[in-house]
């Protein structure tokens, strides 16, 4: 409520010295690539040769990129859908009710936070290999589901405990019916938290790496496993195409990130409840 | 769950650090265009006990705050016996205090609380034991030194939170507000608690609270601040027999408050009208007399409820009012009427009466004060 | 644990005499209803996409086409190149997490309370999260390359001499940074929220009781915010320790920084070495929760409950 002016002390101008340096760096490092995609060549020296913006169509046309965006949308809005839908309930049943074996079930929901996606992911690969479902849309969405449906969960279950529970006793009380009190209270009061949980799923789907590339093939790549693809695949590809690719990433990724922040606060993008 | 008082057996002198004045100069605090502090001037004698009393909002808790260094001043200055001691940081000032919500350190026992302002001045550990212990004695959970503060009730608390500001035996103990968390009958408690540690040990306190009994309880003398400014300082008895506005009035129990206009003035009294209303009542509010009424101004008239009587026909100077809720209260009743204007007296009466009766009220001239109507209606 | 039973529908009061209720009843009381149904859905997702990958894949690591049932196990520590990963892992791993959560505690420290731009600060610094490892990937390689621009102006300032650049790519060196980069504003966002639950009266009160500035630190901020800080330092081993596409593009993926990832990864995909890809997944899941275990252990001797200031 009150606006401290800053003191300056010694021990603050280091402090901000580091942060400065922090992000000078970032800037070096992002505008390095951005700077690239839009270069001719750039071999050595402060900057490009030249400038052009030919690198972003042959990175849209030689990797396809109208067809890896589409993609990557279905998966996300898949994995945020089905997150949500089979997360919501989880969490209401975890905010409101005690029971033998809750413990157990937390511990179900935060063991994927923990495990590396690594780890079981390749047991998960290949079990969907198994089930013929490796390398297709299906696969990729079942595979995301894992990280996300615990977020969601944790997520969501200190928003629920939140809500009093009185308002249910009283809608009750009113005389309404259990989907009543379901559709007409609660519904309306989750939305918030669903929409900032949602999000946050979009936004880590889109980013996630390790599982998408375990579990893709080459019509269910997201936009991060296609350019990883890029990086490594043989063949002489120009590494500004990439760059371009890279920025076009960012690009999305921060547009997503922005609409985000309008919804969320910035510690719920990284954090599950705080202990 | 109320705990009774007792007095400790043999109660350890603790010196309080005595001081013999304690001035405030003009200290005041604005943020930008806002001013929490008007320019405030106060002398605290060493061994006093000082109420600021005010509703939220008045400014008595930016006042504590800037007398503890937690706020800085944005003028004035503030001395103890002649020295500045404005500028320095509260962790120089050697003050104690008890926060409203207690700020038990959560991670500490109740001993190691207590013993933190002693540690920090690196005092020897077996003087530190002992004066902790002489304090938790006094305020009697030597038991509980052990427990963490999740594990006290609210006044165990409450008595931590003193304990740790009084063991430094500090020249001033500001108190913000500390019994506001506590229901009803612990603060009665408390507060002969609170009372106790002052009479015995002379630590001169500086007490906010927003409640009038307990700084009429309290206090040896108390500031009543409205939006900032000071209304009146004066003792107990000095406020609630003199009070100088209709403010400061509305603070010391007179719960009715009626604006009406002065029909004529005849020296100390002055005969009020207004909706059907008619009173004789004194003139109060400034000591020299002039108290800016004349016939026809706009007046407001404090009186307390049990001050208004039920008076037989044909007294003089009375109105009439129709009882609307009774409640009973023992040995009397409170009443609250509406006149036939719709304007809403308080009354305490031990005559019986009825919702719906009408009443006939009168006021002794000397228990109705009339003040000039100011700026500063609440 | 008492089997979860249901009855149909409450309102149809068709069941006879007085136990049906009681059972019911009963179990209500221990928090067992209906609406426990709604957590199934999310537990049968769990349990089928998480527990039976991980039971079969720890079954599949105990088949290996030779050396008996604990063969793939033999062979990891066996083999010096793979049982190397675990150090490079760690070498990786603790000093991010270290470096992450020690950086944040001073920054967020700083930036309590409310000051002009202070959104702005914080949106700024959690952007590295939007970058993604690629082009984090890409930046580190270019700016940090030999020609790049952090080696350019080393030379400028004369620290470095022209003709050796540091060698900071494909190195040890790129994927410590990237770790960072990625690893920082997720250790301060949460280091951030842990120090906000503390009360600012408690460090008031600390400062009226004499408290200079360093003591108010040691004595109270930081025993409140050190269980906050191991579960951050925890959740920022995890990401370290998983670390693996940066490790790829930016590091020397076969040689320093082969981490145990990519180890796994190259098991399984590369070689179709299923038991022994499957086998490394499960020494990779072991070791963290032993870390992570340890860790919470050390957490748990410390006061985590509220600092919320202590209200009656």
């Amino acid at each position: 409520m009150r606006t401290r002016a800053l003191t300056m002390r010694p021990g603050s101008w280091l402090v901000w010295a580091v942060v400065v340096f922090f992000m000078i760096n970032m800037v070096g490092v992002i505008g390095s690539v951005v700077l690239d995609s839009f270069g001719t060549t750039w071999f050595n020296g402060w900057t490009p040769a030249g400038y052009t913006g030919s690198n972003y169509s042959s990175a849209w046309n030689e990797f396809n990129l109208g067809q890896v965006m589409t993609v990557t949308f279905e998966i996300t809005f898949l994995v945020v859908g089905l997150s949500l839908l089979l997360g919501v309930p989880a969490s209401y049943a975890l905010a409101r009710r005690d029971f033998p074996g809750k413990r157990a079930v937390m511990l179900l929901f935060v063991l994927p936070i923990l495990v590396p996606p690594i780890a079981y992911g390749i047991p998960l690969a290949t079990v969907l290999y198994k089930f013929h479902l490796a390398g297709s849309l299906t696969g990729v969405v079942l595979a995301n589901l894992v990280p996300s449906i615990p977020f969601v969960v944790y997520t969501m279950t200190p928003f629920i405990e939140q809500i009093d529970p009185r308002l249910e006793q009283a809608a009750r009380m009113c005389g309404a019916p259990t989907r009543s009190v379901l559709g007409r209270i609660i519904a309306p009061l989750l939305l918030p938290g669903m929409l900032a949980a949602g999000i946050l799923v979009l936004v880590r789907t889109f980013g996630m790496f390790e599982l998408t590339f375990l579990t893709s093939g080459p019509t269910s790549s997201t936009l991060v496993v296609s350019l990883f693809s890029a990086v490594f695949s043989a063949g002489i590809r120009s590494a500004q195409s990439i760059d371009a690719m890279a920025v076009i990433y960012t690009g999305s990724m921060l547009v997503l990130l922005v609409i985000a922040l309008r919804f969320v606060n910035p510690t719920q993008l990284v954090a599950r409840s705080r202990d | 769950m109320t705990e009774t008082i007792q007095s400790p057996a043999n109660p350890t002198p603790i010196a309080g650090k005595k001081f013999s004045e304690l001035r405030l100069h003009g200290i005041s605090r604005a943020y930008g265009t806002h001013t929490a502090l008007h320019p405030f001037d106060l002398t605290i004698s060493g061994g006093e006990f000082i109420a600021l009393l005010g509703p939220s909002g008045c400014g008595k808790t930016t006042a504590l705050n800037s007398i503890a260094g937690l706020l800085p001043l944005t003028a004035g200055s503030i001395e103890l016996d002649g020295k500045r001691i404005d500028t320095l940081p509260p962790e120089k000032r050697g003050f104690g205090m008890v926060f409203q919500n207690y700020a038990l350190f959560p991670h500490l026992s109740v001993r190691r609380n207590v013993a933190f302002g002693l540690r920090m001045r690196k005092l020897p550990k077996a003087e530190v034991e002992q004066r902790v212990n002489t304090v938790l004695e006094l305020v009697r959970l030597t038991e509980h030194a052990h427990k963490l503060p999740g594990q006290l009730s609210g006044g165990q608390q409450q008595r931590v939170a003193i304990a740790r500001a009084i063991v430094l035996e500090p020249p001033l103990v500001l108190m913000d507000e500390p019994l506001s968390n506590l229901d009803a009958a612990l603060r009665l408690d408390m507060r002969a608690e609170i009372r106790r540690i002052h009479q015995e040990y002379g630590l001169t306190t500086l007490y906010v609270t927003h409640d009038q009994e307990e700084a009429l309880s309290l206090a040896d003398r108390l500031v009543v601040l409205n939006l900032g400014r000071v209304a009146q300082i004066g003792t107990p008895a000095e406020l609630y027999e003199h009070p100088c506005s209709a403010y400061v009035a509305a603070f010391m129990g007179y719960r009715n408050i009626l604006s009406l206009t002065a029909e004529a003035v005849d020296g100390a009294t002055a005969t009020v009208v207004g909706d059907e209303v008619r009173l004789v009542g004194t003139l109060a509010g400034a000591e020299d007399g002039a108290s800016g009424v004349a016939a026809g101004s706009r007046v407001q008239v404090a009186v307390r409820p049990e001050d208004f009587k039920l008076a037989g026909d044909g007294a003089t100077a009375a109105f009439e009012a129709v009882a609307e809720v009774v409640e009973y209260h023992g040995r009397e009743f409170q009443v609250d009427a509406l006149t036939r204007s719709g304007n809403r007296v308080h009354v305490r009466t031990p005559e019986r009466v009825a919702p719906g009766d009408q009443l006939t009220l009168t006021v002794d001239p000397k228990r109705a004060l009339v003040f000039a109507e100011a700026g500063e209606a609440t | 644990m008492s089997a979860i039973s249901l009855s149909p529908k409450p309102e149809s009061a068709t069941a006879p005499g007085p136990t049906k209720p009681a059972l019911r009843h009963r179990l209500a009381e221990r928090g067992v209803d209906r609406t426990l149904l709604l957590i199934l859905p999310g537990v049968i997702a769990m349990a089928a996409l998480f527990c039976y990958p991980f039971i079969y894949g720890l079954g599949v690591s105990l088949q290996p086409a030779k050396g008996g049932v604990l063969g793939a196990y033999k062979s990891f520590f066996t083999d010096s190149f793979s049982e190397g990963t675990i150090w490079k892992t760690f070498s990786l791993a603790i000093p991010s997490s270290i470096i992450n959560v020690g950086l944040s505690v001073p920054i967020s420290y700083r930036m309590r309370g409310e000051f002009r731009g202070k959104r702005l600060l914080l949106t700024l610094l959690v952007v590295p999260i939007t970058l993604g490892t690629v082009l984090t990937a890409e930046g580190i390689l270019e700016y940090f390359g030999p020609v790049g621009w952090f080696n350019l102006t080393l030379q400028k300032l004369g620290l470095v001499s022209a003709g050796h650049p540091l060698t900071l790519i494909n190195d040890y060196w790129g994927v410590l940074f990237s770790l960072i980069i990625s690893g920082f504003p997720f250790a301060f966002l949460l280091t951030h929220s842990y120090l906000s639950g503390i009360h600012p009266a408690l460090e008031k009160a600390a400062a009226t009781l004499g408290a200079g500035w360093w003591q108010r630190f040691r004595f109270v901020t930081f025993p409140l915010l050190l269980p906050g800080l191991l579960t951050t330092f925890s959740l920022t081993f995890v990401l370290g320790f998983s670390v693996f596409p940066s490790a790829m593009m930016v590091g020397d993926p076969d040689g320093k920084t082969h981490v145990i990832s990519i180890e796994t990864y190259e098991q399984a995909l590369q070689n179709f070495n299923y038991p022994q890809g499957c086998a490394d997944a499960m020494i990779m899941t072991a070791m963290m929760l032993a870390v992570i275990g340890l860790v919470m252990g050390v957490r748990s001797l410390f006061y985590a409950g509220s600092a919320g200031g202590g209200k009656g």
